[in-house]
């Protein structure tokens, strides 16, 4: 029996939405300009190839109009010249927690993360303000050849690997604010699992916003050579502030042959976040790509973890979740492209609204004339919580294989006063009753994460759940 | 009938409507420490509206009336408050609560009710005894309630939950509906057990519960009213002569 869902053994007390006076070492005026992204670069030491590929992908940016999708009127109210694009907090990557400033300990502190660390972790980086300022990997990782290391630095110390892959997934023109990531990305992590090496336990990142105006880039690519597997792990918990902040991350996966790469995220932004963010992965011949994506917090969030099925037997899985509250909008799903034969898709999406808050479901299944025999389950459901909160879902299917096999089942439910009368019959409250019906609603998902993650995403969703009794 | 008696529900003069049509007209009943009550009625009767009013659900409008739980104003209190009081309804459909397995809300249920606090190791031990006492398989407990169960398992699982809260007054709302003989006999012998220290209010179309079950009390129930209460005898009259000549004296 799984023991996950139990919080209060593990966790006793979770707070959120505080944060450390800033205290940084360079800062960049707001806004945008070629200058600014060839200061970027600059100060990073980077390659001239980087520093080119920034700069076209800046003129991209500004060329490119906003998506007339998702959000557009939220879309458009996004000021780009009131963010920092830059901003550095801590001289030099730390790798001994010792060093690490004991500001940014507290933050992590009450995040609990180095006891989670000592139990659980494979290795962190910790990304504070842009850069990663603590960054350990043991001892076992490394002696796998396992490079796991913040982008700037896999930058510094690979640049061959990361020539060879960067921008192959995600191109700078997929999008705008894929070609503002790679105009201006900070961070992020970089991962390379050489040929047969299984690295067992989950590899972590903790990324919050901490700067106001801070707008965070960062940028991930994980490799996992032929017949290798990783399970990586990010969560977010963003400060509250006023004025208004911009995510937006670009991760890049690359399953080769047999290889597996399971991706999980449970992000908590504030409610003021612009969360944009461009995942994708390539998996080539018998390899399995899965997206574990939960979506709690932000005011906008757009995001389609989207996997190509390249490879013949390619496998691909996206478990997402998402919570729309007051004044927020989860525009979230999937895209999954069966470009070879044998090649098999999972899709699972569940979605509460409450207090007014909207939660879509946008995917797109693709399937290209040459692949024959592909398979693709997919199936949304919705939960709302009150009358004003609203459910909407997009789901495109361009399929151009008649031997293509698809399911698709959406459903949209409310909770209902004889549950809600069932658990309190039972003694539970009804904020408790609403918390396990609402947690129970995201169980599939939940169940996937490591246990420090559900834990969190649990006590996260009681937090939420106070103050929705009237 | 010299010996004092302890008090545990005293319902007078109670009128319930819902959505403005009245189901209860002014009922009486009152029982004690010990005591196992039946309620027999036929459909539409109020037999179900006053086990849920009992227990608090939202929907009922108490339009005249007074309950009395342990000398204290039931109507004050909230459902969950009700439960921790010592109040427990075996739901005549109980409500699958998907992603949430047995196994952990029972024993969330447990630390919410019991006064007794139990270490993770006892719980299992109790919950070991109990489960095996109904003939639950361990396979349950990573089940979500009641998703997917049959009508004799969510049976089983209210009876489960009845000895683990271990109430002061059980209200069973047609338990013996959809169970099969051997599953009656176990549901039976589970529920006396706890009536030995409990008060029961037994819910029931049917005389073969009580047969199990043998109530020291039965109320008959028609348009929203107790029409008659006697012995364990008024039970066997219902069963080979129906309402119908109850219901002219009503």
């Amino acid at each position: 029996m799984k023991e996950n869902t139990n919080p209060e053994d593990i966790v006793s007390e979770y707070k959120y939405g505080f944060s450390d006076t800033e205290k940084s070492v360079i800062r960049f005026d707001n806004g945008l300009s070629e200058q600014v992204v060839r200061d970027i670069s600059e100060l990073k030491n980077e390659p001239n190839w980087m520093t080119e590929l920034r700069v076209k992908a800046y003129h991209h940016f500004l060329e490119r109009p906003m998506p007339k999708w998702g959000n557009e009127e939220m879309l458009n109210n996004i000021d780009f010249e009131a963010i920092t694009y830059f901003l550095k907090s801590s001289d030099k990557t730390e790798k001994n927690w010792d060093d690490v400033p004991e500001e940014i300990k507290n933050t992590f502190d009450r995040l609990g993360i180095p006891e989670a660390e000592q139990k659980w972790l494979g290795g962190v980086t910790a990304q504070y303000e842009s850069e990663a300022v603590y960054h350990s990997i043991r001892e076992d990782l490394e002696s796998q050849g396992v490079i796991f290391l913040d982008m700037d630095s896999g930058l510094r110390e690979h640049e061959e690997l990361v020539k060879k892959y960067f921008c192959t997934v995600v191109p700078y023109t997929d999008n705008k604010f894929s070609a503002l990531n790679t105009a201006v990305w900070s961070g992020g992590s970089f991962i390379y699992v050489p040929k047969g090496v299984h690295v067992e336990m989950p590899v972590q990142a903790y990324f919050r916003i901490n700067a106001k105006n801070m707008g965070q880039f960062e940028r991930t690519l994980i490799i996992a050579d032929e017949g290798s597997s990783i399970n990586y792990v990010e969560g977010c918990t963003a400060p509250a502030y006023s004025t208004e902040s911009l995510h937006s991350a670009v991760v890049e996966l690359i399953a080769h042959d047999d290889a597996k790469i399971r991706y999980s995220t449970v992000q908590n932004w504030s409610n003021n976040v612009y969360n944009l963010v461009t995942k994708r992965g390539v998996a080539y011949k018998n390899s399995t790509i899965e997206w574990i994506d939960g979506n709690i917090g932000s005011k906008l969030t757009m995001k389609y973890p989207a996997v190509i099925l390249k490879g013949q037997g390619s496998h691909a899985e996206v478990i997402s979740v998402a919570y729309a509250s007051e004044g927020m909008h989860q525009d979230a799903g999937s895209k999954i492209h069966h470009l070879a034969s044998n090649t098999t898709s999972n899709i699972l999406s569940k979605s509460i609204s409450k207090n007014g808050g909207r939660s879509s479901y946008r995917g797109l299944v693709q399937v290209s004339k040459k692949a024959n025999n592909c398979k693709s389950n997919v199936i949304c459901d919705a939960l709302l919580l009150d009358e004003e909160s609203q459910s909407d879902t997009y789901p495109t299917m361009e399929v151009s294989n008649s031997s293509f096999d698809i399911q698709h089942e959406a459903s949209v439910a409310k909770v209902s006063e004889e549950q809600l009368f069932y658990l309190m019959s039972r003694g539970h409250s009804e904020q408790e009753a609403m918390s396990m019906v609402v947690n129970g609603f995201f169980e599939p998902f939940t169940r996937e994460l490591p246990m420090e993650y559900a834990v969190e995403l649990n006590r996260l969703l009681e937090i939420e759940m106070e103050g929705s009794i009237g | 009938m010299t010996t004092k008696k302890v008090s545990l529900l005293e319902v007078s003069n109670l009128h319930v409507s819902v959505e403005g049509t009245q189901i209860i007209k002014g009922l009486d009943l009152v029982i004690n420490l010990g005591e196992i009550h039946a309620i027999m009625g036929r459909n539409g009767s109020g037999k179900s509206t006053l086990a849920n009013v009992l227990m608090g659900h939202p929907a009922y409008e108490i339009t005249k009336g007074e309950i009395q739980f342990i000398g204290k104003d039931l109507l004050e209190y909230s459902v969950d408050e009700r439960a921790k009081a010592g109040m427990f309804l075996s739901f005549q459909y109980p409500m699958a609560i998907p992603g949430v397995q047995v196994g952990n809300f029972l024993r969330k249920s447990v630390s919410a009710i019991s006064d007794v606090k139990l270490s993770a190791k006892e719980f299992r031990i109790l919950l070991k005894e109990k489960m095996s006492d109904l003939e639950i398989d361990k396979s349950f407990l990573s089940r979500y309630v009641n998703d997917g169960f049959s009508g004799g398992e969510k049976k089983r699982m209210e009876i489960l939950q009845l000895l683990l809260l271990n109430p002061k007054l059980a209200i069973l709302d047609e338990t013996d509906s959809g169970l099969d003989v051997d599953a009656l006999k176990l549901v039976s012998e589970g529920i006396n057990s706890v009536a030995k220290y409990a008060g029961c209010l037994v819910i029931t179309h049917y005389q073969r519960l009580l047969e199990l079950v043998k109530p020291d009390i039965v109320h008959i129930m028609i348009d929203g009213k107790i029409v008659k209460t006697g012995g364990p005898e008024l039970a066997i009259d219902v069963e080979n002569k129906g309402y119908d000549w109850l219901e002219v004296k009503a």
